[in-house]
C-alpha cells in the first residue's frame, strides 16, 4: 500500500513536468519566440541554482544528521512555546533563498516535527529582507519600509495562529492521511 | 563499533536527502519553466491592470502579485515603476506583499513538501492579508503626512 503510494508519488511530479512542457509545446506552435525565450531564461536560471541546490542538498543532509527529531521537537514542536515563535521569526527574517530551495529544508523539519504555525510564521517573516530594505527605501521611503514590515512581523504572528488553529481544527475532527 | 553506526547514520540521511530531491527535481523543474513562461508574458503588461478604482486596484495588484514571482528586490523595482506611472500606492502594497507572500506558480511544491492543506489555506489567507496590510499601511502613512 505504502509502496503504491509512492509510486503515485512520483509519477504525478513527473505528470507535472509533462504538462508544463505540453503548454511549452504549445505556445511554441503558437509564439516560437515566446517559447524560445522562456525556455533560455529558464536555462540561465537553472544553471544558476545548480550551486544553490548543492548547497541545500548538503544542508537538507546535515539537517537530516544533526537536527534529531527531538531537537526539533523541543525548538520548533509542539513544546517549544514562545522561544518557538521567536526563533521561527528570526530565522524567517535572517535566511533567505527561494521558495523552491526553501519548502524542501522546512519540509524535513517539519518531518522531524515543526509545528505547521511556526512554519507559517518563518515563511511569513520572509518578506522582511534585512539586505533589500535599502532598495524599497529608495523607490517608496523610509516610512512606508518601517511601516510595511512592522505590519508583515505582527501579522506573521496572526498568520501563525490561524494556521495552526484550522490544522489542528481539522485534525481533531478528522483523521487525516494528508497530514 | 561507535564507527560503523556513525556510518550508518551518515549513508540513511544521504539516502533519505537523495530521495527528497528525486522526488523533488521534476516538480523544482516544471515550476521554474513556468514562472519563465509567465514572466516573458507578464512583462511590461503590469500597468495596463490598473483602472485607477481605489477599491478594485488592490484586489488586482494582489492577484498580479500572486501570479508572479521573482525575488522581492524585482517586486520593489516593479511597484516603484508603477507608482511613477501613476497606480496608487495601495495597489502596489498589495502588489509586493501579494508577490512574495502568495505563490500560485509555487502552490505544487509547497504542497508536496508541507502539505496540500498547508499550502492552500496559506496562499489563501496571504491573499487577503495582503490586501488588509496595504490598506493599514496607507491608513498609517497617513498619520504621518
Amino acid at each position: 500500500m505504502n509502496k503504491m503510494k509512492k509510486k503515485n508519488r512520483i509519477s504525478g511530479s513527473i505528470r507535472f513536468l509533462l504538462i508544463i512542457l505540453i503548454l511549452y509545446l504549445i505556445v511554441f506552435l503558437f509564439s516560437i519566440s515566446v517559447a524560445k525565450e522562456a525556455f533560455l531564461n529558464f536555462l540561465i536560471m537553472f544553471v544558476k541554482i545548480i550551486p544553490i541546490l548543492g548547497m541545500v542538498f548538503l544542508i537538507m543532509m546535515l539537517t537530516n544528521l544533526f537536527f534529531t527529531t527531538e531537537r526539533i521537537k523541543k525548538h520548533l514542536g509542539e513544546e517549544s512555546g514562545w522561544k518557538g515563535w521567536i526563533y521561527a521569526m528570526i530565522a524567517g527574517i535572517i535566511i533567505s533563498g527561494p521558495p523552491y530551495i526553501l519548502f524542501p529544508l522546512l519540509g524535513e523539519l517539519r518531518k522531524g516535527g515543526m509545528k505547521n504555525s511556526l512554519m507559517a510564521v518563518f515563511l511569513y517573516n520572509r518578506n522582511v529582507k534585512i539586505q533589500f530594505l535599502p532598495v524599497m527605501v529608495y523607490y517608496f521611503g523610509l516610512n512606508f519600509t518601517l511601516i510595511l514590515s512592522l505590519y508583515i512581523i505582527i501579522f506573521s504572528i496572526f498568520n501563525g495562529q490561524i494556521i495552526g488553529w484550522f490544522l489542528r481544527d481539522r485534525l481533531q475532527g478528522r483523521s487525516s492521511s494528508e497530514e | 563499533m561507535e564507527m560503523v553506526s556513525r556510518k550508518t547514520i551518515l549513508k540513511k540521511s544521504l539516502l533519505k536527502t537523495l530521495q527528497s530531491f528525486k522526488m523533488s527535481l521534476p516538480i523544482m523543474i516544471g515550476i521554474l519553466l513556468l514562472i519563465n513562461l509567465i514572466n516573458i508574458v507578464a512583462k511590461g503588461h503590469y500597468s495596463k491592470l490598473f483602472t485607477g478604482n481605489l477599491v478594485l486596484d488592490p484586489l488586482i495588484g494582489a492577484l498580479a502579485g500572486s501570479l508572479s514571482f521573482g525575488i522581492p528586490i524585482t517586486s520593489y523595482i516593479v511597484g516603484g515603476e508603477l507608482l511613477r506611472e501613476g497606480v496608487s500606492l495601495l495597489a502596489i502594497a498589495a502588489f509586493i506583499m501579494s508577490w512574495t507572500t502568495v505563490g500560485l506558480t509555487m502552490l505544487p511544491l509547497e504542497a508536496k513538501f508541507l502539505g496540500r492543506r498547508f499550502a492552500v489555506i496559506r496562499n489563501i489567507l496571504n491573499f487577503f492579508f495582503a490586501i488588509i496590510i496595504s490598506v493599514l499601511v496607507v491608513l498609517t502613512l497617513s498619520f504621518f503626512k
